[in-house]
């Protein structure tokens, strides 16, 4: 198979002030995109005030010195489409803009990165809040399931860790934030020389660059923040069992795996397609396929800054057990870690790889877009050069390769597996779990 | 800001095969990516009476074998070219949607070919195929939006053919049987009964020759498809609205709300006033709702009304989850709000601004990729809109005034005639709805 010609070309500038600055042009639609990454998430955050990258994200749509009012009227009715969104490594905000509503884009981008406190009261600050109670309700507490990634994450890692905690945060934690908490956070995180700009899309580069110069360039640098390091491993396997509003059993299995862009995370990637993506995937085809014991399968490589997670997910079939899913699932993760895959897997799996990065690069802004993309390069590999780089991880991916890093990180002894059952019918976990509760 | 930008909008060519497939080509240079997307007359309105889900099914098994190829093999065979394929099943129409690159060009179409025309829909298939659909209508009892999408839909539409989801419930999966496939399947998908659209980074005649290799050779069936008319020429019953309805889930963080009715149908003359009063009123982040229920009451995530729009009789929706102890002040300030863009609060002119400017300056935006060119060219097939509607769409929607809307909600929207469902914890609500006046609620269970 002949390789892709693709590529995500860019020329990136530092202004004074240490806000990093990069820009692609492309010019089949006229819209240009903007996106800011602030390299802060709630691996920024500490135990007992969990939750706050995020609520801070909401404060940051509320108004600014100069424009103290909504952020969104003035660029909707500019035509923009607009988000913002935070995980536990970054907080990303974005706009799509008509090409001829770019400064409108930048100077509302420029003055909450500057000037955001002088705006921020402790009647807004309530109000989300209490928004944010609503989406943890929303999308945690009031959906089958979706309070399992609180159970694993702190069964993953110590409590003192910062991956120990979801983005959304504890509610006791949430309920008890201060205003003042979040002034100093803005102070911390929130300025030029922990940001990157990307603007792509219908402008010229030059004139890309006068126009970040003239909106973000007065903005005072700010103190680079100390970055986040901590280790985590499990030293046994870890059985828990967590009661849900659901019909259906369900079990989850994580391991610790290589960091985002670290040796073997490609390859956990691949493992992760391997076992559980598609029809054809090992796991799918024996368990949903074949012998009908499962409803579903699913697994991936979460990749991370500071350490990801590998986690494979499977719902018992009606008359099924978790046990039985569990045996077939060690044994082809036996295999994968014993044989690797099959040439004909690698090279499905490639042709997928490679597909799916030409299919990224069609948009210029939103989430996963073109502009994201380059901040995401930037801020947690160090160069927005690397789309080329990051496609040839997995076109050089062998399979033994891949069978080294699931042999290395697969473990059957050191693993979290956490059984979701139904109310009140504890026999249906797994042998020897040990309850826990999520609030 | 400076003046708009110019965007020429994609140009379709239209051509109709030997078969009587109708063909929209268009071209889209961006990134060597094309999408195929095959459109069919029928969608879950079309499943017969008792067999609800069958629709659905038919589409869902038609990746599940084609010609010489399994199941597997099939799946396989779309992973070598890195396809990205959906099918869509709506209330008139099935969209079976297929994207790769360039290069796959042909791999992709015939394989898309296959699927469509020559699936296996073995009984064997078929039995896991319906059993998985069981076993996911048993899971969707959890989920309250799913339980709250589900009844609304009933309790809107009654028995009418768009009263129930593509998935179906239970009793009427257990009544579909393979032949109900295998005759709906030769009913439904005919060349004659399609539109495929082709959008990529290829000339107008290159990709009518993908078209013509992949689809040239599928022939129709004889055979009446007439049948039950389409769901769209059924006109809903006059039946008794539901004011308040209830499904009690219990000790529930929060309310699933839905409120609307009945309103109109996609083609009517009052769309663009409609879609600027929903743009007012719940279409965008700084709409009324939104703005009453989340900025200022802190009441909810977020909440949002919409026309789910379809041929025929489409309803108007407002939805939300609220915090439990919100739950009968966030259904009276959504209800006031319905009211007051009706007249009592006419859009003024700073939101007429705000709503028409976000629809039309954004309007390019939505045109930057194959699929979704190929989209919007499905929706002018759907409704049998003409090819200038792109490039009409701005200026219609700046020519719609506050007095437009006020008319188009006042003929479309009748307060007297909403239906409020709340999916919830009532014992804890019960005490509260008295103060809304609505009467005693409906109790509905969670079935599907």
């Amino acid at each position: 198979m002949t390789s892709l010609d693709i590529d995500l070309p860019f020329t990136k500038r530092t202004l004074a002030n240490g806000l990093d600055v990069i820009v692609h042009e492309d010019r089949h639609v006229p819209i240009v995109a903007v996106n800011v990454w602030y390299h802060v998430g709630s691996k920024n955050e500490r135990p007992g005030r969990t939750g706050f990258a995020h609520l801070f994200e909401h404060l940051m749509f509320e108004g600014s010195e100069h424009y103290n009012a909504g952020y969104f009227p003035p660029l909707q009715q500019a035509g923009a489409l607009l988000n913002g969104s935070t995980n536990a490594d970054r907080t990303n905000y974005w706009e799509v803009v008509p090409t001829s509503a770019i400064d409108r884009a930048l100077w509302m981008e420029s003055d909450r990165m500057g000037y955001l406190l002088p705006a921020l009261t402790s009647q807004r600050f309530e109000t989300q809040r209490d928004v944010v109670l609503n989406e943890r309700r929303q999308s945690y507490e009031n959906r089958p399931y979706g309070m399992v990634m609180m159970a694993l994450s702190a069964a993953l890692y110590p409590p003192d860790h910062p991956y120990s905690w979801m983005t959304i945060g504890s509610a006791e934690d949430i309920r008890a934030m201060q205003l003042e908490d979040v002034q100093e956070f803005f102070r911390t995180y929130y300025h030029p020389s922990n940001a990157s700009l990307v603007l792509a899309g219908d402008l010229d580069t030059e004139r890309a660059f006068e126009l970040a110069e003239a909106y973000f360039g007065e903005i005072p640098a700010g103190v680079r923040p100390q970055r986040v390091s901590h280790h985590a491993e499990l030293s046994g396997e870890q059985r828990l069992v967590l009661e849900d509003r659901v019909e259906l059993p369900r079990v989850y299995i994580a391991w610790h795996s290589p960091a985002m862009f670290a040796e073997g995370d490609a390859e956990m990637d691949l493992v992760g397609d391997l076992l559980a993506n598609g029809k054809t995937s090992r796991l799918y085809k024996t368990l949903v396929y074949d012998m009908r014991i499962a409803l579903d399968v699913s697994g991936y490589q979460s990749s991370r800054e500071i350490g990801s997670f590998f986690l494979l997910v499977a719902t018992a079939a009606p008359g099924h057990t978790l046990s039985e899913i569990v045996e077939r699932i060690d044994e082809e993760v036996g295999r994968v870690a014993d044989q690797g895959p099959t040439a004909e897997e690698m090279d499905r799996a490639v042709a997928q790889a490679e597909a799916h990065f030409m299919y990224r690069v069609q948009t210029v802004g939103g989430f996963g877009g073109k502009s994201d993309q380059l901040n995401a390069y930037n801020v947690l590999k160090g160069t927005p050069n690397y789309f080329v780089a990051d496609l040839n991880r997995y076109r050089n991916a062998r399979p033994e390769s891949v069978q080294g890093a699931a042999r290395h990180h697969l473990r059957l002894d050191r693993r979290v597996m956490l059984s979701v059952i139904p109310r009140g019918r504890p026999t249906l976990a797994l042998a020897g779990s040990t309850p826990v509760t999520v609030s | 800001m400076g003046a708009d930008p110019t965007f020429t909008f994609p140009t379709i060519v239209r051509h109709t095969l030997g078969n009587g497939l109708r063909v929209c080509t268009i071209e889209h240079r961006s990134v060597p990516v094309i999408t195929f997307s095959l459109q069919i007359e029928g969608g879950s309105g079309a499943d017969p009476a008792g067999r609800e889900g069958l629709a659905a099914i038919v589409a869902d098994m038609a990746d599940e074998g084609t010609g010489s190829l399994t199941a597997l093999e099939v799946s396989d065979a779309l992973a070598r070219i890195g396809a990205d394929y959906d099918v869509d099943v709506g209330g008139d129409v099935t969209d079976y949607t297929l994207t790769t690159l360039t290069r796959f060009a042909s791999r992709g179409a015939a394989l898309l070919a296959d699927i469509v025309t020559r699936p296996s829909l073995l009984e064997s298939e078929f039995m896991r195929v319906r059993q998985m659909r069981l076993d996911r209508l048993r899971q969707l009892k959890d989920v309250a939006s799913a339980v709250a999408e589900r009844t609304f839909l009933r309790l809107l539409y009654g028995s009418h053919p768009y009263g129930h989801l593509a998935i179906g419930t239970d009793a009427s999966l257990r009544r579909v049987t393979p032949d109900d496939v295998v005759s709906f399947h030769a009913g439904s998908l005919q060349p004659s009964r399609a539109t495929l659209i082709v959008c990529g980074a290829m000339s107008h005649e290159e990709l009518l020759h993908e078209a013509e290799e992949a689809f040239g050779g599928w022939s129709s069936v004889a055979g009446d498809t007439a049948g039950a008319p389409p769901a769209s020429e059924v006109a809903p019953g006059s039946r008794a609205v539901t004011t308040l309805a209830v499904v009690q889930r219990e000790s529930a963080a929060q309310s699933e709300l839905r409120i609307g009715q009945l309103a109109t149908r996609r083609v009517t003359p009052d769309y663009p006033a409609l879609l600027v009063m929903n743009a007012v009123l719940g279409g965008q982040f700084v709409s009324r709702v939104n703005l009453k229920l989340r900025e200022e009451k802190g009441y909810t995530y977020g909440a949002r009304t919409n026309f789910d729009w379809r041929r025929g009789i489409s309803p108007f929706v407002l939805q939300t989850s609220v915090h439990t102890a919100s739950t009968a002040d966030a259904i009276a300030d959504s209800l006031s709000e319905v009211a007051a863009v009706r007249g009592m609060r006419p859009p003024t002119d700073a939101e007429m601004l705000l709503a028409k400017a976000s629809l039309t300056r954004g309007y390019p935006r939505g045109f930057e990729t194959a699929q979704q060119v190929a989209r919007s060219v499905a929706v002018l097939s759907m409704y049998e809109l003409p090819d200038s509607y792109f490039e009409e769409f701005v200026p219609k929607v700046n020519a719609v005034t506050s007095a437009d809307v006020v008319a188009a909600a006042s003929r479309h929207l009748d307060p007297a005639r909403l239906t409020t469902l709340i999916v919830g914890d009532y014992s804890a609500i019960a005490d509260s709805l008295r103060s809304l006046n609505l009467g005693e609620p409906e109790l509905h269970a969670a079935d599907f």
